[in-house]
């Protein structure tokens, strides 16, 4: 409980908050909409971050909880710094995205599902991100990355691993 | 009349998706008279006259569906913009979106003034991010350019439009799970009717049309009705995004009147199957689809030939698989994604999409048995139409026709310990071993 009384929206989420609640005649309609800006100040959803979501809109955090799991592009507790989303579904399959995963996993030495020891990576296998004629394509956090070559990927995640190093993380 | 294209012409051109450029090709010109000459019921008319039947995969009549709405209601009336794109092989939406956003917001204006409309919600899938930040700064200008708000083109006319992100799940592109979607719940499907149309959002009636659908609506009332419904085939009318990705040279969408054959769209537009290699099977309309052979493809792409051919439109999506695709691996492929996706409501969909799945696991790593051919169409046979909504009908239909249509590879599969990909990675392991894996 301590946790959750420390977190806190900041005056600018708290902004936004309010002018999404002027967009929808019901305050629960809010919510998936909340649910990111929570995700943008607090950096993931977790349990503690979805009961802070929970108390603010008077809605029960079990019903919090239902709703962030039920979908999976949310950011949960745990996933690292930078989320490969590797796309694996048909058009992306036909055109390699299995090879993708296995240079990421070489390179990283995470498995699907894994995060590295580092905290920088998590890889993860997903559903369709609607960039078939990129294929393959990584969602890295917001960005998409399109039409992929191996050597891209390795230059992906050197590139990743600079700006990390900048960032002193 | 020569074929004018209406959502791409400027697409590689700078600056295309700002409204100033918008404006300087006539944009915004059609909801301007939508709002200050035309009466409600001339727009609705006039739709149903051109035919335009939505592009998000029904195809349904959009002027039939808006007419569906009471005319009068105490309740608010409500748009939902249906932009979560989220069928296996479709892309389009998201290129009108970045490339294109005004030509929707007009397209939203039209629509909104028919039906009385004064609140429309865009509900966009969430990894599309760059096209969620395009949508609302083109909505941003909209606003203080006077074109949305209180007197929208200096007409009496109110209209708010709000861009709702999803967070990832196939069914909210189904309508009623986008509508509990964007009321803050589990996006899970509701039985109809009651149709969005009586009984939408928050109980409210409510319009539930495609992106491409809506971008349609100012070129309708340019050319007119009559001039429309003379692009392609008049039972499914007018301008068109195809989408091809898979096995072929150069993928991509392309705008072409309805009713383009199959084989030109790969062969000329998508410059063929890719390394040369002959065709294997095409998926005509999204994953969803029936699966067409190379022999079928002779066939024109719109809503009643292709459903002529056993097959569907669909979202456009064409997946294209060139010889070397072993349609086992295919099938488990798209298995995973409907088992993933399905919400879980409904016994036959839950339990049957992870039926299917694990039915084309063990066939794919040597498990497999012939009577498990005969099985994937008896678990789509109790999965059709026993269901909420149609994603059950969706991994069934792809299931049932693969397994018939090609057949002998799965008997090859389940002869020879598993798929050509899985006997090459585990050579020493064959002969069902790994049936249970």
């Amino acid at each position: 409980m301590t946790v959750t009384e420390t977190l806190a929206f900041s005056d600018e989420a708290m902004k936004k908050y309010e002018w999404l609640l002027s967009r929808y005649p019901t305050r629960k309609a809010a919510l998936l909409p909340t649910l990111r800006i929570a995700e943008s100040e607090f950096g993931e959803l977790g349990v503690p971050q979805m009961k802070y979501v929970a108390d603010l809109m008077e809605i029960p955090p079990a019903t919090v909880f239902g709703v962030v799991t039920f979908y999976t592009h949310y950011r949960r507790a745990g996933v690292g710094k930078y989320h490969l989303q590797v796309c694996s579904t048909l058009s992306c399959a036909l055109r390699g995205s299995g090879d993708v995963v296995s240079r990421v996993t070489e390179r990283l030495g995470i498995g699907v599902g894994e995060t590295s020891e580092c905290g920088l990576f998590t890889l993860s296998k997903v559903e369709c991100l609607g960039s078939c004629d990129t294929a393959p394509v990584i969602q890295c956090n917001d960005d998409y990355h399109e039409g992929l070559s191996l050597e891209d990927v390795d230059a992906l995640i050197e590139q990743l691993r600079q700006e990390a190093g900048k960032g002193g993380a | 009349m020569s074929f004018r294209k209406i959502f791409t012409p400027y697409i590689h051109e700078d600056k295309c998706h700002s409204l100033k450029f918008y404006q300087g090709k006539g944009g915004y010109e059609q909801a301007r008279k939508a709002l200050n000459d035309w009466q409600p019921d001339d727009l609705i008319e006039t739709v149903k006259a051109a035919n335009l039947r939505g592009r998000g995969g029904a195809g349904f009549p959009t002027g039939v569906k808006w007419g569906f709405v009471p005319k009068q209601s105490d309740k608010p009336k409500y748009l939902a913009v249906n932009a979560d794109e989220s069928e296996p092989g479709t892309f389009k939406d998201r290129l009108i979106m970045e490339k294109n956003p005004h030509l929707l917001l007009e397209g939203i204006i039209i629509c909104c003034k028919a039906v009385g409309i004064h609140h429309a919600y865009i509900y966009i899938r969430g990894e599309f991010v760059f096209g969620a930040n395009r949508l609302q700064n083109a909505i941003d200008r909209a606003y203080s350019e006077g074109i949305l708000g209180e007197n929208c083109l200096g007409s009496d006319f109110k209209l708010d439009v709000t861009v709702h992100r999803g967070a990832g799940a196939y069914i909210c592109g189904e309508e009623t799970g986008m509508l509990t979607s964007i009321e803050g719940d589990r996006g899970q499907p509701k039985l109809k009717p009651p149709f969005p149309a009586v009984e939408g959002l928050f109980g409210c009636p409510t319009v539930v049309n495609n992106v491409e659908t809506l971008a349609n609506l100012p070129y309708i009332l340019e050319i007119g009705a009559e001039e429309y419904r003379k692009i392609g085939p008049e039972n499914s009318p007018g301008p068109k995004l195809f989408c091809v990705s898979g096995h072929v040279e150069k993928p991509g969408v392309f705008e072409l009147p309805m009713g383009v054959s199959l084989r030109t769209l790969i062969d000329e537009h998508a410059g063929g199957v890719w390394k040369g290699r002959k065709l294997k099977a095409v998926i005509p309309g999204g994953s969803s689809a029936h699966v067409l052979t190379a022999d079928e493809c002779d066939v024109a792409m719109d809503i009643e030939s292709l459903a002529a051919a056993g097959t569907m439109l669909g979202s456009a999506g064409v997946i294209v698989m060139d010889e070397t695709t072993c349609m086992v691996d295919a099938l488990l492929n798209i298995m995973r994604f409907y088992h993933h996706e399905s919400c879980g409501q409904c016994t036959p969909c839950r339990e049957g999409t992870g039926w299917l799945e694990k039915i084309a696991h063990r066939i794919a790593v040597g498990g497999g048995r012939v009577e498990d051919l005969d099985l994937v169409t008896e678990v789509c046979d109790r999965m059709v139409g026993k269901t909420i909504c149609a994603l059950a009908d969706a991994a069934a239909f792809p299931a049932e026709s693969i397994v018939k249509k090609f057949r002998e590879d799965f008997v090859a599969a389940i002869e020879n310990g598993g798929s050509p990909a899985w006997v090459k990675r585990h050579p020493a392991n064959t002969g069902g071993a790994a049936a249970h894996v």
